[in-house]
């Protein structure tokens, strides 16, 4: 069964008294347990899907479906019960949390907002959605400002999974950590869809990063897709303008066992 | 091989809710003239501290030690090496040391200055000096520190914070002219122009009018280094600049970088957190780990044959286009 199906998805925005089209007659699906990777340069519109998808802002035309129903048809408390299955997290924790609520309030307004844990067993829920972020439960009683970017992000993934999703929109998740953090997050996410069956919408502008993730990849250009497939077949074979531009960009550490 | 720059012992510490944080430690390090060099490091790693220590940009609130030595190429202040104290014979070159503040150091001591001094240096003439080993040349009146805008050119990540909002690009660019080489508003405009073309911006005519919101990022970071090249400065520092952009554009602006430092001669010191960028541009990468300095060496030696166990660790963590998929290893189906 399909899990997230994007039909004819189309989004303008006005400037300048032109309306310009953010995302243009964009049609996908996503497979529960799957990753398929947005890739695109900026402008080409993988944000606005994201927010398209989340229902933080509403399409001008095309359809979302999700877990068998209309999403976008979806009003009041069938929304926001549904909205628990579809997460997201952000490039920049830091800017999606209150910087001075503590870890544990984070993670307390998901389980008490969907009713996922009543107030005396929410302590031990919390602390054990730290664990299986990797985090420690003596993290709980920290500010969020005071923790690390990485821990941060952590933190951001465990508030993610608090409400048992089954797709996680990651919008450029990785992105702004440092290499040796990122390595340890994605392994995260990884070991999650395999336990957990969680499907992601993996937003990311690094074909690296996208072809060591993803199991399908979508090259946006301009708001519509350039050209979709397997995630390594599409990045180590480009047939696009975009897709070989992105290719040719991507920065390459040249070894001497390239060379030779 | 001649040094343009010698850093000997650079800590810096800054001060944080009551208690010292060394962003930089005992750093010393030689910038060879003309060479491109980059600093790379994770957060926190000091080596954006290092840059701002280098172009003289630290909060006065810095606590800063150690020296750094200058040897400008080239320079109108230059006098025959016979007649001044201050010459390192194996160079044949101007060596001068001054305190961390360049930009105050120039405000105080050079009052015979040809050039108009920048409007930065008012600004900054509160920065403290406390904690500065000084070993000042006697030949330091005749021979000129280094000038942020002058003599340095920095490239911030952001060019929407580095640039004025209310400011055309054009007079932004004209104003560095203008300050640093002392020409009128129409020749520093006409240079501002020819440097909008240097930078490969498409229709630099129409960009001189208009303002940094209309144009992309990419733009925008065009315009602020045709504004820290537009004196000629001999060392271009790049601050994380192409890490706001997206893959292609920052392919871009690094090609624009390798061109306008070998067109100019300038020196280059990039500062990225990206080791695969860097081994792309430099030819020789420092690692920076906890404000100190892991390796130095040539690019080829830091990616093939790294001698410290961190630099292989950002090596093995790069993930690039060959790299093995992160699904098998996690048990998935790829």
């Amino acid at each position: 069964m399909t899990l997230l199906t994007v039909s004819n998805l189309t989004k303008r925005y006005r400037r300048g008294g032109k309306a310009v089209a953010a995302v243009d007659d964009v049609s996908f699906h996503i497979d529960p347990g799957e990753t398929l990777a947005l890739a695109g340069p900026s402008g080409s519109g993988k944000s606005t899907i994201a927010r398209l998808v989340m229902r933080l802002i509403e399409p001008d035309a095309g359809g979302v479906e999700f877990e068998g129903d209309d999403f976008l048809a979806l009003r009041g408390a069938a929304l926001r019960a549904r909205r628990a299955r579809l997460q997201m997290v952000f490039q920049d924790p830091l800017a999606a949390f209150n910087p001075r609520a503590t870890v544990a309030r984070v993670l307390d307004d998901p389980l008490r907002i969907h009713g996922i844990a009543s107030r005396t067993e929410r302590p031990h829920r919390i602390a054990t959605l730290l664990e299986r972020v990797g985090l420690t439960a003596g993290l709980a009683p920290r500010a969020i400002h005071e923790i690390s970017g990485g821990q941060r992000q952590r933190v951001a993934i465990a508030r993610a999974i608090a409400t048992k999703p089954s797709l996680i929109v990651l919008d450029e998740a990785v992105s702004a950590l440092d290499v040796s953090v990122r390595g340890q997050i994605l392994e995260l996410l990884l070991d999650l869809q395999r336990q957990e069956q969680i499907a992601y919408l993996f937003i990311s502008h690094d074909l690296g990063v996208v072809r060591a993730v993803a199991h399908r990849v979508i090259l946006l250009d301009a708001g519509r897709i350039a050209e979709s497939g397997d995630a390594r077949a599409v990045i180590d074979a480009p047939r696009s303008a975009i897709g070989k531009a992105l290719v040719a960009a991507a920065p390459r550490l040249h070894t001497k066992r390239d060379a030779g | 091989m001649s040094m343009l720059a010698a850093i000997r012992g650079l800590s810096v510490t800054y001060r944080r809710d009551g208690s010292e944080v060394a962003a930089v430690r005992g750093i010393s390090l030689d910038v060879v003239a003309g060479e491109r060099l980059a600093i790379i490091g994770e957060s926190g790693s000091g080596k954006s501290t290092l840059a701002l220590a280098i172009a003289g940009l630290l909060p006065a609130s810095a606590r800063v030690e150690g020296s750094i030595a200058w040897s400008w190429p080239s320079s109108d202040a230059q006098a025959p090496p016979s007649v001044l104290p201050d010459i390192s014979p194996a160079r044949g070159e101007v060596a001068l040391t001054y305190p961390l503040s360049p930009v105050n150091n120039a405000a105080e001591d050079r009052p015979t200055a040809k050039l108009p001094i920048s409007p930065l240096a008012g600004e900054m003439s509160g920065r403290t000096e406390r904690g500065v080993t000084e070993r000042r040349p006697s030949a330091i009146g005749e021979a000129e520190p280094p000038l942020l805008g002058r003599d340095i050119g920095y490239v911030f990540q952001d060019p929407s914070s580095s640039l004025d909002p209310v400011m055309t690009v054009g007079k932004q660019i004209a104003e560095v002219a203008r300050t640093h080489l002392g020409l009128s508003w129409p020749q520093a405009f006409a240079k501002a122009s020819i440097l909008l073309e240097r930078v490969r911006l498409t229709d630099p005519a129409s960009v001189l009018h208009a303002f940094p919101h209309q144009l992309s990022g990419g733009q925008k970071q065009r315009v602020a280094i045709a504004a820290a090249i537009a004196a000629g400065p001999k060392l271009l520092i790049a601050d994380e600049a192409t890490s706001a952009l997206d893959t292609i554009v920052q392919a871009e602006i690094v090609t624009l970088i390798r061109q306008l430092v070998a067109e100019d001669g300038m020196t280059l010191l990039f500062i990225s957190h990206d080791i695969a960028l860097a081994a792309e541009l430099a030819e020789r990468i420092a690692v920076f780990r906890h404000g100190q300095l892991v390796e130095l060496g040539v690019t080829a030696q830091i990616v093939d044959a790294p001698t410290q166990a961190y630099t292989r660790t950002l090596l093995d963590a790069h993930i690039g286009l060959d790299a093995a998929s992160l699904l098998n290893r996690a048990g998935l189906h790829a």
